[in-house]
């Protein structure tokens, strides 16, 4: 059932990367992310379907309503840039209140609903500061209430979490997720971060140069990527034909065990694994350690058949 | 060693000042003389020429005009120099690079030439009101002070602020007015300041579009030397340096507008 669906939507705009022959849909209520790495093409649709950009040709349909060419003010989307973008002159309340008075929404109504937005992203007590005053994991939860407060038919977020650091954007992943739970709102998340992906994500489409690559669940994408581009940006390290293994599930042990033989050329120190890239007859090969290894040591690396991932095949 | 180079410093900052201020200092001594003549350092001090200066009718109405024409073509030029800096720093257009050349035109062009050929292209061929004709040259002369100034303003405001107000279901034109005005105001202010002063002081352009009966104080104050020597123009100079000073100490305790220029 597609609440959101693009149909074969093509791009082409100055700086931005191209878009070629998209299609894609979103259901109600669905929180789907765009991955894929810099220059994909992923922001540049997120920008085209908010009405930034313009489409060279094909269709934006949202809820039966077809969206292509309409002013990107009278979308009623939200979105959620990379940089917060909040308003440097207006408070956080003002920043929210932003949309509401545009709307000319009774003072009354307008007063409560900012109240409940920046209390449902948990900075009640932070209505009157400016946004230069807030921390960046502030700014972002001011970013989200200003785009939530106006109950927007979809919610786009580009990279929100980027510019955050490595503890909070865990917490704050698990804070979108119960947000858009809680609003039963559709979410539309680009990223180039897999595990942010995986972990927020109904479904997960990868980019590669403006087109699909593949469009799964997080479950079947990690376990079944669909080509090679897919596997190694899932983190398929070791790709030969097509079977994909990940470091995980390559057994670095000493020579004379069964597998490969190989040399030691690089290692590096994981915490709780050791992985070691290793040279073997048919090419560079990254494993764990089972056992300690030095560079230069000789080794044996077994790659399972029953182990690896067939790429294209079970998705 | 390291005391040498800071004792030559020293003496270069000494001189660098003495170079600046030293003609201000001079005006400013020579403004207050009672002499006959313009001389210096005066034989006697007073304020006879200040209170002269009140009595010639050639130099308030003067005065009237430049300030006239300095706020209008402010106004003129920050009306066409402020949407100029928002299109050139936000929209990606053909001709962009060439626009940005020409609006750096009338900054290196000698202000004779800028004169002449407003003179000749708009005064005499449309016989403009010369007050219209300094208003337009002054404006034309202006517009590459507000563009640069306020581009710079614009260049340190977040591009998506605008995208921000516009998919909250603003128009470009009230995303323009709510959001990236309000945080360019400084930087305005500055051009405002910069472009006044700029067409208050100027000399060269408005010396051919001055004509019968109205005239700008700058052009006043050369026909006045033309034919007196009297100390009058020094203590006009000291007024109009410190009319200047507070003009841009007001607006800098206002605005802070130093970051931008």
């Amino acid at each position: 059932m597609s609440y959101l669906s693009l149909e074969k939507l093509n791009i082409a705009y100055g700086r931005a990367a191209a878009v070629h022959d998209l299609d894609l849909v979103v259901g109600r209520g669905e929180l789907v992310s765009l991955l894929g790495p810099s220059g994909c093409g992923k922001t540049t649709t997120m920008r085209a379907i908010a009405g930034l950009l313009k489409t060279t040709s094909g269709r934006i349909v949202l809820d039966g309503d077809d969206i292509t060419t309409r002013p990107a003010h009278q979308r009623r989307l939200g979105l959620v840039f990379q940089s917060y973008a909040l308003f440097p002159h207006l408070s956080a309340f003002e920043n929210v209140a932003f949309g509401l008075r545009l709307q000319k929404v009774a003072a009354a109504e307008l007063q409560q609903r900012v109240d409940a937005a920046l209390a449902s992203v948990g900075l009640s007590g932070f209505a009157e500061r400016l946004p230069a005053r807030l921390s960046g994991g502030q700014q972002q939860r001011v970013a989200l209430a200003r785009a939530i407060v106006l109950k927007p038919r979809l919610l786009l977020l580009d990279e929100p979490l980027s510019n955050l650091d490595a503890k909070l954007r865990v917490e704050m992943r698990a804070e979108l997720r119960r947000i858009q739970r809680e609003l039963g709102i559709t979410m539309l998340y680009v990223t180039h971060d897999q595990d942010e992906a995986l972990s927020l994500s109904d479904r997960i489409v990868i980019l590669r140069d403006g087109r699909i690559e593949q469009d799964a669940t997080p479950e079947q994408l990690y376990h079944h990527p669909a080509t090679a581009f897919v596997a190694s940006f899932m983190g398929y390290d070791n790709l030969f034909d097509n079977l994909a293994w990940r470091p995980g599930q390559v057994a670095v042990r000493a020579a004379g065990e069964p597998g490969e033989a190989g040399t030691v050329k690089a290692r590096s120190y994981l915490g709780e694994r050791v992985e070691y890239l290793v040279d073997t007859a048919r090419g560079a090969v990254k494993g764990v350690g089972a056992g300690h290894f030095n560079e230069g040591d000789r080794v044996s690396v077994l790659l399972d058949p029953a182990l690896a991932a067939r790429i294209g095949v079970s998705r | 060693m390291n005391n040498g180079i800071s004792r030559s410093a020293l003496c270069m900052l000494v001189l660098a000042l003495v170079f600046l201020l030293g003609p201000f200092v001079v005006i400013f001594v020579a403004g207050f003389s009672a002499d006959e003549t313009l001389a210096f350092p005066p034989k006697s001090y007073g304020l006879r020429w200040v209170v002269y200066l009140f009595t010639v009718e050639a130099f308030q109405r003067s005065f009237v005009t430049s300030l006239l024409v300095g706020a209008g073509s402010t106004v003129a030029a920050l009306a066409f120099g402020v949407p100029v800096a928002y299109a050139l720093s936000r929209f990606d257009f053909a001709g962009k690079d060439a626009i940005k050349s020409v609006l750096t035109l009338p900054l290196i062009v000698p202000g004779i030439i800028v004169g002449l050929a407003l003179l000749d292209l708009m005064v005499l061929a449309y016989a403009l009101p010369v007050t219209w004709g300094l208003l337009i040259g002054h404006t034309t002369l202006l517009v590459p002070y507000t563009v640069r100034v306020v581009s710079a303003s614009l260049a340190n405001l977040r591009s998506d602020i605008d995208d921000a107000a516009v998919t909250l279901g603003a128009t470009r034109l009230q995303a323009f007015f709510k959001v990236v005005l309000p945080n360019i105001r400084g930087g305005v202010a500055a051009a405002a300041v910069l472009a006044f002063i700029t067409s208050f002081n100027q000399v060269p352009v408005s010396l051919f579009l001055t004509g019968p009966g109205v005239s700008t104080l700058p052009i006043e104050m050369m026909a006045y030397m033309e034919t007196s020597y009297d100390p009058s123009i020094a203590a006009l100079s000291t007024l109009l340096v410190l009319f200047t000073i507070v003009l841009v100490a007001f607006t800098e305790k206002l605005l802070g507008i130093s970051k931008y220029v």
